[in-house]
């Protein structure tokens, strides 16, 4: 029909519109050669001022990443990643700033075209989210973190991983790759052995984390593979709400970024970690963007623990990504909400991993994806009940929406059941925009770009609402943005 | 004022409008009757600009804009509404934030203020208590499990809250009990005035005892055979429709 050739057409005109977080920041960067051998690790681990026995960790997870392959299950196509052409390290040269007004104010002027309240003082008289605490990773190195002092009175320690690595190295020790171990798969073993800085939290017993912490990543140098790690640990009866947001700018090559993100919870814990992923996604014609090669995991060790995902991903040109949960202790809950958005030429392969071990134990998996342009969109989930798990509940939905006809949604949903009182229920649907829902806008008065951002808000909105209130509505701004000019 | 002249359109290859003429001048509202397949939605779907419908002639102007070369937000924003027979569920979407968008785009195209939330609220719960609706019509989806007539009185509070200067009503009273056809003509009444005019596509004479028309007209295999004043209704009520295509 006409009207589709003419909605292709504002398609393209609204795709080479530029990404809005495609600025770069001009300051003195300090980067290591590029490639990656035994002497970068060496150095990534002497800049940090790192402890004996970390070095060694990452030179094992070095050694074992040298025999591993690229995984290569996923339905992602890109051309061979050259792993000596990057570099593993880039910070701001000169020494770590030590308060906000050490913080180069090129920095400064960025995180406040980002919108993200680092300054700690404007965070204070904003009334918007005065309750955020921000650890900005640029690029490599925590550069501030915010209410720390705050949240040190109740104990919370919330510190770049670098400082955690020195300051608690009993916590780090006992928990780092306890949950994804190092030669887990190719990029766990590969940011095991070059990670340069990331989140710590530790929540101590019976602790209400008193304020929502959140990480703002951002890759800005070129070349520069971002590796960073995280490792949220909530003891007994604690409880935290974790976010990630995450930008980068324009560039025409493609960005490797391969985080690790652990979380433990103990005997009645409860994390939740909720990402709006924004990376930059390429251009109209699948050029540039992000590599996103993720692992995330959480482990609910104690009973009556809770482990809650929720990620809208909207950016990168390749996410791979399966935020699970190992539901170890007895009655402990796993969630996983997603919302994916792929339009151009992006490719998705996300979802996420349920291991059933602990007695009553249940899971519930909310996946919605969004397909326009030529870009794939696949789910792939895990759903594993172990003999021990009796009583193990899984509810699946599973939805599609495709826009326009060049696009591919497809479900890859695995079960494995090793206990006859298990319940795994399995529900998906595929659908499109129908032309009828988009009159019924227009004719209201809605631009067809309004329409479709309306439509596609309401198909996510039981993933939206499990965001918290700030970020929800960001997400919903974002959908909308990332979709400009996909109608079909 | 609406000015419908020659117009002819098709789906596909099937002809299904033969050269309408119509002229519905501001203040006045008029019925349109006529068979099954005679073109009466087609007629509000070219008037409203769905896709699908090949205009082959002809022209339909309101207020002097040439309504065919507009798109159907255009439209919209212009003052035209079209209350649908088959109103379209939404899943996920709030009505008050469907209704708010739909409002706001045609107040930014009419050059007024926007409405917040808090304002919206308060201007939709009043609408919703003069139409005798009940309140949670504004916290559901749009239409999503609405029965048949909660369908109905959700396009008629979009209409009185959208204030169109032009609405046109596709079969808005089938499948209504009594009261829920009481509604609709109430909410289609509390619209009458100088500037507001109508085109009300029903089947049945009963609706119009409640929006008592300024014209009847009757609209068979793509041309309008008859036209004349609210007791044309009642004829076609007492002897059906045979014979008038001769007419």
């Amino acid at each position: 029909m006409a009207a589709v050739i003419e909605t292709l057409e504002t398609v393209d005109a609204l795709a080479a519109q530029k990404y809005k977080y495609g600025f770069e920041t001009n300051i003195a960067m300090d980067a290591f050669p590029k490639g990656l051998n035994e002497d970068i690790v060496r150095l990534i681990s002497a800049k940090k001022d790192e402890p004996e026995w970390m070095l060694e960790w990452r030179l094992k997870a070095y050694a074992l990443w040298r025999t591993m392959d690229e995984p290569d299950w996923a339905r992602i196509k890109h051309p061979p990643i050259d792993y000596e052409n990057l570099y593993y390290y880039a910070a701001p040269s000169g020494p770590a700033p030590k308060s906000l007004e050490d913080v180069d104010p090129e920095l400064l002027k960025m995180y406040d075209k980002l919108g993200i309240p680092l300054n700690e003082r404007a965070a204070l008289a904003g009334v918007e989210s005065p309750n955020v605490a921000v650890d900005a990773v640029f690029d490599s190195v925590s550069v501030a973190t915010t209410f720390r002092e705050t949240l040190s009175k109740s104990g919370v320690i919330f510190c770049p991983i670098s400082e955690a690595v020195r300051e608690h190295p009993d916590l780090v020790k006992q928990y780092l790759g306890s949950v994804v171990s190092i030669g887990d798969n190719f990029f766990s073993a590969l940011n095991s052995a070059v990670f340069s800085d990331g989140s710590f939290v530790f929540i101590p017993k019976g602790v209400r984390c008193p304020m929502e912490l959140s990480t703002y990543f951002r890759i800005n140098a070129r070349n520069t593979g971002q590796f960073e790690r995280t490792l949220i640990i909530a003891a007994e009866g604690a409880s935290v709400s974790y976010l990630e947001g995450c930008t980068a700018p324009m560039r025409d090559e493609n960005q490797l970024h391969a985080a690790v993100v652990e979380l433990v919870a103990l005997d009645d814990a409860k994390i939740k970690y909720s990402t709006v992923q924004n990376w930059y996604p390429g251009d109209a014609d699948g050029k540039g963007g992000i590599y996103n090669f993720v692992t995330k995991r959480g482990a609910c060790r104690g009973s009556r623990s809770k482990i809650s995902w929720t990620q809208v991903e909207t950016g990168s040109a390749i996410t791979w990504k399966y935020p699970s949960c190992i539901l170890q202790g007895d009655n402990s809950v796993g969630e996983f909400y997603s919302v994916a958005l792929t339009h151009n030429y992006q490719q998705a392969d996300t979802g996420t991993k349920m291991i059933h071990i602990g007695k009553n134990t249940t899971s519930t998996i909310i996946s919605k994806g969004i397909s326009a342009g030529h870009s794939n969109n696949t789910y792939r989930g895990l759903v594993k009940i172990l003999p021990g798990a009796s009583g193990a509940r899984n509810f699946t939905q599973c939805d599609s929406l495709l826009i326009g006809d060049q696009c591919g949604a497809h479900t890859v949903p695995y079960i494995e059941s090793r206990n006859m009182s298990a319940k795994v229920e399995h529900e998906a649907t595929t659908s499109k925009i129908a032309e009828d829902q988009l009159f019924y806008c227009r004719s209201r008065g809605l631009s067809e770009e309004d329409a479709v951002g309306l439509i596609v808000n309401g198909f996510c909105k039981d993933v939206l609402k499990e965001l918290p209130m700030e970020f929800a509505v960001e997400a919903q701004k974002l959908l909308a943005v990332s979709l400009e000019g996909s109608v079909g | 004022m609406l000015e419908i002249k020659n117009l002819s359109a098709s789906i596909g290859d099937k002809e299904i409008l033969r050269g309408v003429n119509l002229v519905v001048p501001d203040g006045e509202i008029h019925a349109i009757m006529g068979p099954n397949g005679a073109g009466k939605s087609t007629l509000s779907y070219v008037l409203s600009g769905r896709e699908g419908y090949e205009v082959t002639g002809g022209s339909a102007f309101y207020n002097g804009q040439d309504l065919l070369a507009m798109e159907p937000e255009e439209r919209a924003t212009a003052g035209v509404f079209l209350a649908f027979q088959y109103p379209v569920e939404l899943p996920g979407v709030g009505n008050a934030n469907f209704i708010r968008t739909a409002l706001n785009s045609v107040r930014r195209a009419r050059g007024e203020a926007e409405l917040d939330a808090v304002a919206f609220l308060k201007l939709a719960r009043s609408a919703i208590k003069s139409l005798s609706m009940p309140d949670d019509m504004l916290k559901r989806n749009v239409n999503v499990g609405f029965s048949g007539g909660e369908k109905k009185r959700n396009e008629v509070l979009q209409m009185a809250l959208l204030q169109p200067g032009f609405a046109i009503l596709d079969e808005t009273d089938s499948g209504l009990d009594i009261d829920a056809l009481k509604i609709v003509a109430d909410g289609v009444n509390a619209l009458r005035g100088a500037k507001f005019s109508a085109l009300v596509i029903t089947h049945y004479q009963r609706l119009l005892d409640h929006i008592v028309p300024d014209y009847v007209h009757v609209l068979a295999a793509g041309k309008i055979v008859r036209s004349g004043g609210p007791e044309l209704a009642l004829e076609l009520e007492a002897r059906g429709y045979a014979g008038l295509e001769a007419a």
